[in-house]
C-alpha cells in the first residue's frame, strides 16, 4: 500500500551555510530496515529537484533508527545570503514526509 | 571526586526564552548552567557595536539575566559558564562584577577566555603564510580581507577548564564551541585528561544535545508535536554526567515539553554532517557509537560512546561585507489570491527590466503556497489569502534602494483586495558573509585571566 514517509518517520533539518542536513527518524525499529533500503540519497535527490542544486550524502545511524542526509547548493546561498523565507532549511525535514512509497501492509499492522 | 554533576541548558541561542536559564537555577538543583548566545553572525554585529563603544561588544542580555540570578547561584554554588562575552568578555566580565558589588556579594571569581579575537592579528597570521582558505571554496582570505568584519577561532573546552580549575564561579568566553561549554565542567570536576577520548566525545555529545535548548525537551518536535505537555512551561534539558563518561538527559520536575528517546534523537541529528566523524577542537566524536535507553519519566540515559583525536586545526569563522538585499511582501486576498499574487510579481518584474535593472539574484515566494516545500508544494484550492514575498541581493547599493521603491505602487497600478504593507518601503540591509578556514592550534593561545570582586 501506499503511504507517506510521515507515517513512518519523524525528522529535523537544519544548516551550515549552503549546506542542508534531513535526519530522517524512524517511528519504530521495523522500519528502519525499509527506509535503508527505499530513501537512498539518489531519491532524495529527485525529490529535491528544483530546491537542491548540488549533491546528496546519506549517513546510516542504525543505532538511532536514524538516516542523515547531507543537501549541498539547498538553501539559495545559505545564511545571511539567502533570499528565501526558510533560508536555514527549517521545514525541509517536513518536505522529505512528504514523500510517497509503497510499503507491506503487514509492516504497518506489526 | 563528585559521582555526579548536573548542567543544566539555559539558552539554546540568542533571544532565547529569556526566563529559562532563571528556572533552571531556581526550579530544581543543577551544580553548572550554561548558556550559549553566539550565532555565526552574530560576532560581527558585536565588533560594530564595539567599534562604536569599546564597553560594548558581549550579549548584553547576558547582564541583567546575571542580575535577577547572581545572588542565587552564588548562595547555591552554581557556576555559570557561557561565550556571552562576544569580543569583547573583559567588559563583560567588568558588568558582572559591578552586579557582584551592587548585591554586596564577595568574592565572586570570573574567570575570562581570551585569544579567539584573530581580527587584530589578522595581518599578522596571513604575513606568516596562514591564507585561511576558504574551507569549500578554497579562496585564500585575502581576496575579502578589506572587508572582513570579525575573526574569531573556536577554541574548545580546555581553557574553560582551566577558569574552573582556578576556582572561577563564572566563565565568560568569546568564540568557543557550544558542545565545550558542556564538556568543560565534566573534564575539570572528574579529572578527565585531554586525550581520553571516549570521554570527552561523550561529554561532547552531551554538549550537543544541550546546545539548543528545549529542542532536546519537546521544543520543535515532529513526532506527534501536539501531544508534548505544557510547551508554554518549558523546562529546558539538564545532563547529569557521571565520572565514566555516561549522561543522563532529563529537566526539572514539574515542568512542561517532554525528554524521551525521540525527543533526544532528533536533537542529536540536528546539524550534522559524517556522524562518524563530529569534528571539534577537543575530539572527534563518533555518533554511530551512541546508545540511549529511557530510564524513567523524561529520563534518557546517554551512553557507550566513542570518540577519536582531535584535529592539530582550530575552526576560523570570519564574517566580510558582502553585498546588499532588499525583500518585501505584499498580501492578495480572496478571490483568486494566488492569481494575483502572481501577476503582481510578473508586473513588478516587467517594471524593474524596464528601467534597466537586474540583480545578482531576485526570488519570489508566495507565502501561503510555496516559501516552504517549492516545487513539492500542492496547489491551492481556494486560498483566502497569499502573501507576495520578493526579495533582490546586489553589491550595488543603488540597484538594491530601488527595488524597494517599485514595491509600493502595486498597491495601486496592481491586481486588487491587496494590502499588508505597513512596513514601509523595503530598506536595503548588509549582506554578512560567513568565511570558514582551518588555523593550526599552534598559532594561536587561548588565555585565562581571573578577576575577583
Amino acid at each position: 500500500m501506499r503511504v507517506r514517509l510521515l507515517d513512518l518517520c519523524h525528522a529535523r533539518s537544519g544548516d551550515k551555510g549552503d549546506t542542508a542536513n534531513i535526519g530522517l527518524i524512524a517511528r519504530k525499529p521495523e522500519y528502519f530496515p525499509l527506509i535503508v533500503r527505499e530513501i537512498t540519497a539518489e531519491r532524495v535527490r529527485n525529490h529535491f529537484a528544483g530546491i537542491v542544486r548540488g549533491s546528496v550524502e546519506r549517513y546510516e545511524l542504525p543505532n538511532l533508527g536514524a538516516l542523515n542526509f547531507v543537501l549541498h547548493e539547498a538553501l539559495g546561498g545559505g545564511g545571511t545570503l539567502s533570499l528565501r523565507n526558510d533560508a536555514q532549511g527549517k521545514t525541509l525535514a517536513a518536505a522529505l514526509l512528504r514523500m510517497e512509497l509503497d510499503v507491506d501492509k503487514d509492516l504497518l499492522l506489526k | 571526586m563528585k559521582e555526579m554533576i548536573r548542567i543544566a541548558s539555559g539558552q539554546g541561542f540568542w533571544g532565547d526564552l529569556q526566563r529559562a536559564p532563571v528556572d533552571q537555577v531556581r526550579n530544581g538543583p543543577i551544580d553548572y548552567l550554561v548558556m550559549d548566545y553566539l550565532a555565526e553572525v552574530t560576532m560581527s554585529i558585536l565588533q560594530k557595536q564595539r567599534k562604536k563603544d569599546p564597553a560594548l561588544g558581549y550579549a548584553r542580555d547576558f547582564i541583567p539575566l546575571m542580575d535577577e540570578i547572581l545572588p542565587t547561584v552564588m548562595a547555591k554554588g552554581i557556576r555559570v559558564i557561557t561565550n556571552g562575552g562576544g569580543v569583547n568578555p573583559i567588559a563583560c566580565s567588568e558588568a558582572v562584577l559591578a552586579l557582584a558589588r551592587k548585591h554586596g556579594i564577595p568574592g565572586v571569581r570570573v574567570g575570562v577566555v581570551l585569544g579567539d579575537d584573530i581580527l587584530p592579528s589578522l595581518d599578522a597570521l596571513l604575513a606568516q603564510g596562514h591564507e585561511l582558505r576558504h574551507m569549500e571554496t578554497g579562496e585564500p582570505l585575502r581576496s575579502i580581507r578589506d572587508r572582513v568584519q570579525s575573526a574569531n577561532v573556536y577554541f574548545g573546552a580546555g581553557p574553560i577548564v582551566e577558569a574552573l580549575r582556578q576556582g572561577a564561579n563564572i566563565v565568560i568566553t568569546g568564540r568557543t564551541t557550544d558542545t565545550g561549554l558542556t564538556l568543560a565542567p565534566m573534564m575539570a570536576e572528574f579529572g578527565w585528561q585531554p586525550d581520553d577520548w571516549n570521554r570527552l566525545a561523550a561529554g561532547t555529545i552531551a554538549g550537543h544535545i544541550l546546545e539548543c535548548g528545549a529542542q532536546a525537551s519537546g521544543g520543535n518536535f515532529s513526532a506527534d508535536w501536539e501531544h508534548v505537555p505544557d510547551l508554554a512551561r518549558v523546562g529546558f534539558p539538564i545532563a547529569e554526567a557521571h565520572p565514566n563518561g555516561e549522561v543522563v538527559i532529563t529537566k526539572h520536575l514539574g515542568t512542561g515539553g517532554r525528554v524521551s528517546r525521540q525527543t533526544v534523537t532528533e536533537q542529536l541529528v540536528y546539524e550534522i554532517g559524517d556522524p562518524r566523524q563530529y569534528i571539534t577542537p577537543d575530539c572527534v566524536a563518533d555518533f554511530s557509537s551512541i546508545h540511549l535507553e529511557e530510564v524513567g519519566p523524561d529520563r534518557v540515559r546517554v551512553f557507550g560512546i566513542t570518540g577519536a583525536p582531535s584535529t592539530e586545526f582550530y575552526k576560523v569563522s570570519a564574517s566580510f561585507s558582502d553585498g546588499y538585499t532588499a525583500i518585501g511582501t505584499l498580501t492578495y486576498s480572496w478571490p483568486d489570491a494566488l492569481a494575483k499574487a502572481q501577476k503582481a510579481d510578473e508586473i513588478l518584474r516587467t517594471r524593474l527590466k524596464d528601467l534597466g535593472l537586474t540583480y545578482e539574484e531576485i526570488h519570489s515566494e508566495f507565502l501561503g503556497f510555496n516559501s516552504s516545500h517549492g516545487p513539492l508544494s500542492p496547489l491551492p484550492v481556494e486560498a483566502n489569502e497569499i502573501v507576495l514575498r520578493i526579495g533582490v541581493r546586489d553589491h550595488r547599493f543603488d540597484a538594491v534602494e530601488r527595488f524597494g521603491r517599485e514595491l509600493a505602487p502595486l498597491i495601486l497600478t496592481g491586481p486588487p483586495s491587496v494590502t499588508g504593507f505597513a512596513g514601509g518601503r523595503p530598506k536595503p540591509a548588509e549582506v554578512v558573509s560567513y568565511w570558514p578556514a582551518l588555523l593550526p592550534k599552534t598559532a594561536v593561545q587561548p588565555r585565562v585571566q581571573i578577576l575577583e570582586s
